[in-house]
């Protein structure tokens, strides 16, 4: 039978644990914007080897399952001799799998702007670095914040993964509190109403992100 | 690297893979099922039924799937619902496509044009014939690449089903490390593996996808 108490009990634990929930994917997204704001230069690049380079970066990534990545990641680094706690290896692979999606997201954020804007700004004078940073970044970046807090919360989902290299995150202390208590129905429920008040939140942040830059 | 080893739990590997397609397979299915109905029963339900099955489609994207599968895994039995590890997996795999699949084919029936149905009406088909007859073929094609997508995706969750434990290709290759003390190969292998199969499952979608919406390319 279901069990109020120790559902009500687990939340303590599992909150402390959201912490780390949050580090993964909040850092995850984080280094993610800048390797896939790089990754986007190469995709757009006029040179084809750095466009073939992103396009294998992207579909690697985005081909293989998350917790193979993170298999990988956390056993290769010791073996080229870099011996970090299972957590750095937790936000590495979240941080280069977010790249691909982020600079996909970026990509289609800047093809969709009308051409007419970067013709405008050379036709009243604007360097090209200027046109860069003062007309197609602010819109494409405005345009695409939907899609990005979008793949935030799919990697708030996906951080239930690095549990299994033992980080303990949301999952992993859902999965140590059922075997303390033994009710792993309301353990797991728990964690699941957490996840759901987090991805909530950042839903409705999303909404108000977008309606403030709107353009 | 000793490659021998793949040669030893080949086997093994192989049978993993052929389930891993299996549960993909299924997974997709069943949930393409699931979520057509659960379409269709937005569509035609009351409010009340619109409602429920909007928090379920919100309660299931906002969860981890890892999350869902412990839950039914784990904490079903305690709700007398005790199943072995691979119904349990493709369960899991139908239930946390199924809203996915359901928001998919709800934007496809509205993109049909709402004159295709009220000609079905006006000459007299009943609801269930326009869905048959009008909804379901023209919004399936219209869904096509977003299905075809999505199920992609689902190759890759079916790796979290060795986590509680279905001998598919993951846990099979896990098996190997173990034995073998070969994580990185093994893993490392494998991760080639996906990422050549994803390759060849999304170059197959886009063929199906030009095939079936030839109809559309307007000849010139």
């Amino acid at each position: 039978m279901f069990s109020l108490s120790t559902f009500l009990d687990a939340f303590w634990p599992l909150t402390m644990a959201a912490r780390y929930t949050l580090l993964v994917s909040g850092l995850g997204i984080a280094l993610g914007l800048v390797i896939g704001g790089f990754v986007c230069v190469l995709a757009l690049s006029k040179s084809r080897v750095s466009r073939t380079l992103a396009a294998i970066w992207v579909s690697y990534l985005r081909g293989v399952p998350m917790l193979v990545q993170l298999l990988v990641v956390f056993f290769l680094l010791p073996v080229i001799g870099i011996d970090v706690p299972a957590i750095v290896a937790a936000v590495m692979t979240t941080a280069i799998v977010a790249s691909a999606y982020i600079s996909e997201i970026w990509r289609g954020a800047i093809m969709a702007l009308p051409k007419g804007q970067t013709e405008a700004a050379i036709a009243i004078g604007m360097r090209p670095r200027h046109s860069w940073t003062r007309i197609i970044l602010p819109q494409a970046i405005a345009l695409s914040i939907p899609q990005l807090i979008n793949e935030l919360i799919l990697l708030v989902k996906a951080s239930s993964l690095v549990s299994v290299v033992g980080v303990m995150e949301i999952t992993r202390a859902s999965q140590a509190q059922a075997g303390v208590t033994f009710r792993p129905l309301e353990a797991y429920l728990a964690a699941a109403c957490l996840y759901l008040a987090i991805n909530l939140c950042l839903a409705a942040l999303g909404r108000w992100l977008e309606h403030r830059m709107a353009v | 690297m000793d490659l021998s080893i793949f040669s030893e739990y080949g086997p093994r590997l192989l049978s993993g893979f052929r389930l891993t397609i299996i549960c993909w397979l299924l997974g997709t299915a069943f949930g393409a099922a699931l979520g057509l109905l659960i379409a269709v029963a937005q569509r035609y339900g009351g409010r009340p039924a619109r409602w429920a099955l909007q928090t379920y489609i919100e309660l299931i994207r906002g969860t981890p799937f890892l999350v869902q599968l412990f839950l039914l895994y784990y904490g079903g039995p305690m709700i007398g619902l005790r199943l072995d590890p691979l119904p349990a997996g493709l369960l899991g795999l139908t239930i946390y496509g199924s809203p996915y699949f359901a928001e998919i084919f709800r934007s496809a029936f509205r993109a049909v044009p709402p004159g295709l149905i009220e000609a079905g009406r006006a000459i007299g088909m009943t609801e269930p014939a326009i869905v048959r007859r009008i909804l379901l073929p023209v919004g399936l094609v219209s869904a096509l690449p977003a299905l075809i997508n999505f199920s992609i995706i689902l190759t890759k969750e079916t790796v979290i089903l060795s986590i509680i434990t279905v001998p598919e290709v993951m846990y099979q290759t896990q098996y190997m490390a173990t034995m073998t003390f070969t994580y990185l190969e093994g893993y490392f292998a494998l991760a080639l593996f996906f990422w050549v199969f994803v390759e060849v499952i999304s170059r197959l979608g886009r063929r199906l996808e030009r095939r079936i919406t030839r109809h559309l390319i307007e000849r010139t």
